[in-house]
């Protein structure tokens, strides 16, 4: 009796794993077929010259040469790989600090909330893909930094307001690093909030899962808005930081700006060099994956579960 | 006065804070504060609308207007033609079609597929989920443009597992069809699909187990619970997923300038704006016609602005329930 019940409740479980088997083997079939299957073939290009013959492609093995000559004698590669990673250094950061601070700002009580919201979360929609690319060299939208020189009207004071505030600030005495970070940072503001979209709404949704009792209690306890912050939401909403700066990597991916991967598009469809542009994608893909897991080491070194 | 009475009646420990804060540090602080919000909020708004409201601008300007430093925002001799030169040349109505027919297909297939799989991940208990769901956010993580060039040849020769090569064949050119999108979307590998996939299971996982239980309780079977009692409770972050999923296939310029070539879509089209106006109506003036930057940028903006339009139109229905989905923690469970 107890050992067919037993049993029966075995099948159910089993099937239940299968259905879940089930569930997923859309994604199954497809992790082969649109991802790996073309990532070994990537890296099988990267090491061989690709000729395009009629009715198909013939691949020539010259091993590690792509690489030599990718690293060594391509005169902008290096350069541009650096200089994108640089760039995602600076940006990633602001970005994170940004849609903490907007998220915060939205999760407050205020008049036109819900109109503020749907504006904040506008360029998720309206600044993707093939518009962001297009404005980014755009002359008419730069128009706004090139006719800021002193004399002409509104943008000329705003210059010249964020002038004196760069002056003020290389002065202070701060770090310089700090300094230099938070300068780029207010030159690339448009482009920051263009680029936070997403993790304000990540952001946003983990705000509102905090039980407002702990704010209640600690209102009580005399903390100001200050300490609410770096002991209440910072700690409970700091896994969303992991996934955030992740985020915000992913996105860099496809940004126009990023010059590395310009590069290993023209690379491929201008020059119709497939096996070297293979080669720049493999190495920034793998420079990026080592970046990335230190990163992640440490961040998660500093993310507090609430378990 | 009796409306006050009664809301202090309600809160009695906000009415003696009130009374002891009134003229106090604490509360001039959060008047400047809310000044200061205000501010930023309005700052930020302007700085995120400010390239949509130029581009409405230009797009009702003559060229003249864009070298006349007197006129500013507002067209002093307004005009339809940009309009009509750029619908022409972004073959518009064909475009548009196309565009619209290729995101709602992939966005209704990646919805299906992502809401699938993410369930599966959420919900069932089987060996190597985590492996596997680690290998979702990996899909993510690598950049697109590593698997690319693979990517274009598989299509342009497709073969499933070597079938047509043993019939002597070199594979089908799925290129300029929707094939590619369609056979990315089921198997939920296209754009971006990881986050979708993420996005739903987190949405399903926050859910409360019992609904289930008690639909298995009264007889119904794996699927019907699915779709009867998860799938109506998951309809905001499905429309958060079909937003997302929908917006940027409509303006995707990765997949779409890789697999379509003849086949005129909105983003293509945008991409290659300039030069199909400088061949289409200066060609006549020399062999290699070029618009001069501010005429060419002002097409561009013309054509971002008749991209957006829909967009915006959609971001408008979809917003109650996209927001509501952030305020029920439906992103992150």
């Amino acid at each position: 009796m107890r050992r067919s019940a037993n049993k029966r409740k075995m099948t159910l479980m089993q099937r239940k794993a299968l259905m879940g088997y089930l569930f997923v083997m859309p994604f199954i079939i497809g992790f082969l077929t649109f991802f790996v299957y073309p990532l070994i073939n990537s890296f099988i290009f990267s090491i061989n010259r690709i000729e395009l013959i009629e009715g198909g492609y013939r691949l020539i093995p010259i091993l590690f040469a792509n690489y030599y000559y990718a690293l060594f004698v391509h005169p902008n590669f290096t350069r541009m790989l650096i200089e994108s990673i640089q760039h995602m250094g600076q940006s990633i950061p602001s970005v994170v600090i940004f849609s903490l601070f907007a998220a915060n700002i939205l999760n407050q009580k205020f008049r036109g909330r819900f109109v503020a919201r749907s504006i904040f979360f506008l360029p998720v929609i309206l600044t993707s893909g093939i518009i962001l690319a297009v404005e980014r060299n755009d002359m008419l939208q730069n128009m706004v930094s090139i006719m800021a020189d002193p004399e002409s009207g509104i943008g000329g004071g705003l210059a010249q307001m964020g002038l004196g505030f760069r002056a003020v600030l290389m002065q202070s005495g701060l770090p310089q690093q700090l300094v230099l970070f938070v300068v780029a940072a207010i030159d690339q503001i448009y482009g920051i909030i263009v680029a936070s979209g997403v993790q304000i709404l990540v952001f946003l949704a983990g705000l509102q899962t905090i039980p407002p009792s702990l704010y209640e209690a600690s209102n009580i306890e005399g903390a100001t808005g200050w300490d609410n912050f770096w002991k209440i939401t910072f700690p409970m909403i700091s896994p969303l930081i992991l996934v955030n700066t992740l985020y915000s990597v992913i996105d860099n991916f496809t940004h126009p700006d990023n010059q590395a991967m310009q590069l290993i598009r023209e690379t491929s469809f201008i020059r119709i060099d497939y096996g070297l542009s293979a080669t720049f994608a493999w190495i920034y893909f793998v420079a990026i994956f080592i970046i990335l897991a230190i990163v992640m080491w440490i961040v998660s070194k500093a993310v507090f579960y609430q378990e | 006065m009796k409306v006050l009475a009664l809301k202090f009646r309600k809160k009695p420990t906000y009415r003696v804070r009130l009374l002891r804060d009134r003229f106090s540090l604490h509360r001039i602080g959060s008047i400047v504060w809310t000044i200061v919000r205000a501010v930023i909020i309005s700052g930020i708004c302007f700085t995120i609308l400010y390239p949509t409201l130029l581009r409405i601008s230009v797009t009702f300007m003559q060229e003249r207007d864009l070298f006349d430093f007197t006129v500013r925002y507002i067209p002093r001799n307004f005009t339809f033609d940009n309009i009509a030169l750029v619908w022409r040349a972004m073959r518009m109505p064909e475009s548009l079609y196309n565009t619209f027919r290729l995101s709602m297909l992939t966005s209704s297939l990646q919805l299906l597929s992502c809401t699938i799989i993410g369930y599966g991940f959420a919900r069932f208990n089987f060996k190597g989920r985590g492996l596997l769901f680690t290998l979702v956010l990996i899909t993510l993580v690598v950049p697109p443009q590593t698997i690319m060039i693979p990517l274009f040849l598989h299509f342009r020769f497709f073969d499933i597992f070597g079938l047509s090569s043993l019939w002597g064949g070199r594979g089908v050119n799925l290129l300029d069809s929707y094939w590619p999108f369609v056979l990315m979307s089921v198997t939920g590998l296209g754009l971006r699909n990881g986050l979708y996939i993420f996005i739903m299971r987190q949405f399903f996982r926050g859910m409360p187990k019992e609904l289930e239980e008690a639909a298995y309780v009264d007889g119904a079977g794996l699927f019907k619970t699915f779709h009867t009692i998860m799938l109506p409770s998951a309809v905001p972050a499905m429309v958060t997923v079909f937003l997302f999923s929908f917006v940027w296939q409509w303006t995707d310029s990765f997949y779409a300038p890789l697999f379509l070539r003849d086949l005129s879509v909105l983003s293509n089209a945008l991409s290659g704006l300039t030069e199909r106006i400088a061949h289409l109506y200066y060609g006549h003036l020399g062999s290699l016609p070029q618009l001069s930057p501010a005429v060419g940028s002002m097409f561009n903006n013309v054509g971002s602005l008749i991209i957006i339009v829909p967009i915006i139109f959609i971001y408008v229905f979809a917003q109650r329930h996209f927001i509501q989905s952030v305020e029920r923690a439906g992103i992150v469970g």
